[in-house]
């Protein structure tokens, strides 16, 4: 098989595409947002409960789209889940050099070695945006903007 | 620069033709090019390039405004193509062909020029759910700034419309009708000549966003009485930069201008200003001199086939492509309306379209995946999007066998 294709659509992702971790509604969620890809249609809501150590005690999410942007989405909510709103953040400026093909020196190894499962993405610019949908959502939840992330 | 119909192919053999597109010669990923995206674009064959080549190299300058020769000369080519578009689409006057930046110019131009100037809070305008958003979202706009009504008219299962609910929408409000000739998703072939015959009896115009008809169809304004017709070169083999809309002479003199600079003006002082008459006046600044030369070579390069033998090449990729998928159970085809140009939508069970059309991509096959700007139409057949396989006339039976080789590779990683 093509070796891009093998590393846009490994067992990780598709695994987490088939089956999302937290998807679902939560209830006395904190935080909310809404991503909408106007490109594809492709769309994602994101509940969060946020302690008062700032920290994202809870998460869920609910989208219909491509496997690229729901297992991205998936794999987001494992990982932020216990972290604080201030490491989601570095996450996420990670994830999006990860995605362009580009180096993420502040990202722990451990985080790097999670989110490398969605780095075969760099090889397709057309769908950077399916992996970025989640990240951009929870950024504009966790800044409680009212109108919905897009990825244009 | 006229469209002479001479046939230089003798049967037609998309062999023979595909060696006029030079594009479709490459590899991608080290695989032959499949390109069945056509309806999004078409590819150019040589002619079209030569034309707009040659002319820039011998013959370009502005149009309408130098008295010299090369101005004289471009102004020739730039009047000739439209002739050539008169004639491609039987209109009865060359100044009822004005020349836009697209179909959604033309569309806009409609909008803009003929419709708002006369609707208040509660006139209607009448559309079908499989219009591509170059035909609502100029509607929209006089929904959003002036209160009109969108009357959405509903097609069947199969896709096709129903003429009867069409009609039924038809009220005394209504202003105007604005119906594809051709969906873009669907293939659906919508009966024009009765629709505009059915609207006239009410009073009401009709127009018609021609963008994948005037590929597939042979197009006469005249015998379908349609008000207005909007097509675009790049569907036609033709260049991007340049649409054109056909309207009656009495609806373009009564129409107020669409953008204001040169070339749209009778006169202007400092203190009036009067306008030029059709198609001048909408016809504002330098207008798309090469492109309309290239449009007119790629209508010119069609009028060397019969257009029914494209037409049966092209249904009989569409059955066969039918064919290849109707025994898959994971694949939904969407718009199966009798008649349907050869434009294939459809859905896999599981698998989202961008993922199929990924996939597929890396075969080297070229399709579209997505909501094809025809939202409310996804939103009719309750899908988010669709991968879309759309047929031209360079295409072959052994592109139609690689498509669906590619879906079930498709399948194999996704399903």
């Amino acid at each position: 098989m093509d070796e891009g294709l093998r590393e846009l659509y490994q067992d990780v992702i598709l695994d987490h595409s088939r089956h999302p971790r937290h998807f679902g509604q939560l209830a006395h969620a904190t935080h909310e947002g809404e991503g909408f890809n106007p490109l594809c249609g492709d769309r994602v809501k994101l509940y969060l409960k946020v302690d008062a150590a700032n920290r994202i005690a809870d998460i869920a999410f609910e989208g219909k789209g491509c496997a690229i942007s729901q297992a991205s989405a998936s794999l987001m909510t494992e990982m932020l889940k216990g972290r604080t709103v201030e490491e989601a953040g570095m996450l996420m400026g990670g994830f999006l050099h990860l995605v362009k093909g580009e180096a993420a020196p502040g990202l722990a190894p451990r985080d790097r070695e999670t989110l490398d499962v969605m780095a075969g993405v760099s090889a397709f610019p057309m769908r950077v945006k399916c992996a970025t949908l989640a990240w951009h959502t929870m950024k504009s939840a966790l800044e409680g903007g009212a109108a919905p992330a897009k990825t244009e | 620069m006229t469209a002479q119909p001479k046939r230089i192919h003798a049967g037609f053999d998309p062999a023979v033709v595909r060696k006029d597109f030079p594009i479709l010669g490459r590899e991608v990923y080290g695989k032959p090019l499949v390109y069945l995206d056509s309806a999004a674009s078409a590819q150019k064959p040589q002619p079209v390039l030569d034309a707009m080549r040659a002319f820039a190299e011998t013959d370009y300058a502005n149009v309408h405004r130098g008295v010299h020769y090369l101005s004289a000369q471009a102004t020739e080519r730039y009047e000739a193509a439209r002739e050539t578009v008169r004639q491609f689409l039987n209109a009865r006057h060359a100044d009822e062909i004005v020349f836009t930046r697209n179909g959604t110019e033309a569309i806009n131009l409609v909008s803009y020029s003929f419709l708002a100037p006369h609707i208040r809070s509660g006139d209607e305008i009448v559309l079908s759910v499989m219009e591509h958003h170059s035909n609502i979202v100029p509607w929209h706009f006089l929904r959003e700034r002036q209160g009109a009504v969108l009357k959405w008219v509903d097609v069947r299962d199969d896709g096709a419309l129903d003429i009867e609910a069409l009609c039924a929408a038809i009220g005394p409000r209504t202003k105007l009708v604005a119906v594809t000739h051709m969906s873009n998703v669907l293939g659906t072939v919508t009966p024009l000549k009765e629709i505009v015959a059915r609207a006239h009896a009410m009073g009401v115009p009709v127009l018609a966003d021609g963008c994948q008809g005037a590929v597939h169809e042979i197009v006469d304004v005249q015998a379908l009485d349609v008000d207005f017709y909007a097509i675009t070169g790049h569907k036609l083999y033709g260049p991007t930069g340049i649409g054109a809309l056909y309207a009656k002479r009495a609806h373009l003199k009564a129409m107020r201008p669409f953008n204001g600079g040169g070339e749209m003006i009778g006169e202007v002082t400092r203190d009036r200003i009067t306008y030029a008459p059709p198609p001048a006046r909408f016809e504002a600044g330098t207008p798309p001199i090469m492109e309309a030369v290239g449009l007119a070579a790629a209508i010119g390069y069609l009028a060397r086939f019969d257009r029914a033998e494209i037409a049966a090449h092209e249904q009989a990729l569409l059955a066969r492509a039918r064919e290849s998928l109707r025994d898959l159970n994971w694949v939904r085809v969407i718009g199966d309306a009798p008649g349907k140009g050869a434009i294939l939508s459809f859905e896999c069970n599981g698998m989202h379209a961008h993922d199929v059309a990924t996939i597929l991509d890396r075969e080297g096959v070229a399709v579209r995946a997505g909501h094809h700007c025809a939202q409310p139409l996804m939103e009719r057949f309750g899908v988010a999007s669709t991968t879309r396989a759309s047929f031209a006339l360079y295409n072959t039976a052994a592109e139609v066998d690689a498509l669906a080789q590619a879906l079930f590779k498709a399948r194999k990683i996704l399903g």
